[in-house]
C-alpha cells in the first residue's frame, strides 16, 4: 500500500504529458523538424526545473519522508549511451511516444497504443537476450 | 474552466514535469525514469532464465504503480479536463505532413496511421509494432529514455545523459528528416 502515492504520483503526471499535448504524435513530428519552441520549452523548463530542485536537495540536505538521506545514483558512461540513443530516437520520430507518453496514450483512449507498448516491451526483452553480444 | 479545459502551454507543462524529479526523490528515494518499467515487465512476466531479468523486481514495484498512474492520468485528462480540439500544430508542420500523405488531423494522433485496422498495413506495422520495438529496445540499451536521461540524468549534472539526449535527439532527426516522407507514402 505504500506504493500508492507512486500511483498518484503517476496520475498527476499523466494528466501533464495529455494538456500539454506531449503525448501528441504532430507535436514530436514539429519537434523534429524544428518548427515550433513547444517541446523544446516543455523539456528544457522540465530540465531547469528539474536541476535546481536537485541543487537545493543537495545544498540543504534534504531528506526523504521517512527521514533517509536522498541518494542518486551516477550514471556511468557506455556506449550504448549512444547506440541505444541513436536507436531510441530513431523509433521517437515514428511512434511519436517516448515511454511515458505511451501510457498515456493508452489511457487517453487510442487504445491501439497498446500494440505499441506490447512491442516495446519485446524489444526491451529481445535487448536483454542479445545484450552480451552488443557492443557496451 | 476553459484554463483547465485549453491545451497547457509549456512554461506550465514543463516546470509542472521538472517537479516529479524532487517529488519521486522526497516521497521515497525514488530516481525518474519510466523505461525501467518495461524491463519490471520482463522480469515479472517473461524473465525466461535471461540473466538481465534475473532480479527481485518488487522491489522495484513502486515504479510500475507510477506507470499505472499515468494511465490513469491519461484517461482523467481525456475524459474530464479536455475539449477535444485538434492539435494546434503550426502551418508550416500541418502543410508538410499533408503533402507527404497524412490525412487526419483531428485527434492526438493520425487515426489514418495509429488504428486497429491499419495495424495489418505495412505502414501501419512498422509505425506501431517496428516503431514500438525500437523504443523499447533503444532506452534500455541506452539505459533510459527521456525522463530517465534526458530530465533526471542531466538535472543531475550526468554528463553520460547528455550524450544520450544528443543521440536521441540525432536519431529523431535522421529520422523525420530521411527517412520518415518515404515511410509516411507506404
Amino acid at each position: 500500500m505504500r506504493n500508492i502515492k507512486y500511483l498518484f504520483a503517476g496520475l498527476l503526471f499523466g494528466i501533464v504529458l495529455v494538456k500539454s499535448e506531449v503525448i501528441s504524435w504532430f507535436r514530436v513530428q514539429e519537434m523534429f523538424r524544428l518548427q515550433s519552441f513547444h517541446m523544446y520549452g516543455i523539456i528544457g523548463s522540465a530540465i531547469a526545473v528539474g536541476m535546481i530542485s536537485v541543487l537545493i536537495i543537495k545544498r540543504f540536505k534534504i531528506k526523504t519522508l521517512s527521514g533517509e538521506p536522498i541518494v542518486i545514483p551516477d550514471k556511468k558512461f557506455n556506449w550504448g549511451n549512444v547506440y541505444g540513443g541513436l536507436i531510441f530516437g530513431l523509433g521517437w520520430a515514428i511512434t511519436g511516444a517516448c515511454p511515458g507518453p505511451l501510457f498515456a496514450q493508452i489511457g487517453s483512449g487510442f487504445l491501439v497504443t497498446s500494440v505499441t507498448l506490447l512491442s516495446a516491451i519485446l524489444g526491451t526483452w529481445v535487448y536483454g537476450l542479445v545484450r552480451e553480444k552488443l557492443p557496451q | 474552466m476553459d484554463l483547465i479545459t485549453h491545451p497547457w502551454p509549456w512554461y506550465v507543462a514543463g516546470p509542472l514535469i521538472g517537479l516529479v524529479v524532487p517529488a519521486l526523490l522526497i516521497l521515497g528515494n525514488k530516481t525518474f525514469g519510466i523505461s525501467s518499467s518495461l524491463r519490471h515487465i520482463c522480469a515479472a512476466c517473461i524473465p525466461a532464465n535471461i540473466s538481465f531479468f534475473k532480479y527481485d523486481w518488487k522491489k522495484e514495484s513502486w515504479n510500475l504503480f507510477f506507470v499505472a498512474g499515468i494511465v490513469l492520468g491519461g484517461f482523467t485528462a481525456a475524459q474530464f479536463l479536455s475539449a477535444n480540439h485538434p492539435v494546434n500544430i503550426t502551418a508550416q508542420t500541418h502543410t508538410l505532413l499533408k503533402q507527404q500523405g497524412v490525412k487526419d488531423f483531428n485527434g492526438l494522433l493520425p487515426k489514418d496511421i495509429f488504428s486497429f485496422d491499419q495495424l495489418l498495413t505495412l505502414r501501419g506495422f512498422i509505425f506501431m509494432v517496428i516503431g514500438g520495438f525500437l523504443v523499447g529496445f533503444g532506452t534500455r540499451y541506452a539505459g533510459g529514455c527521456t525522463s530517465g536521461h534526458a530530465i533526471m540524468g542531466i538535472s543531475n549534472l550526468q554528463w553520460p545523459s547528455l550524450v544520450a539526449t544528443c543521440c536521441f535527439m540525432a536519431g529523431g532527426f535522421i529520422m523525420t528528416w530521411f527517412i520518415l516522407p518515404y515511410l509516411l507514402h507506404l
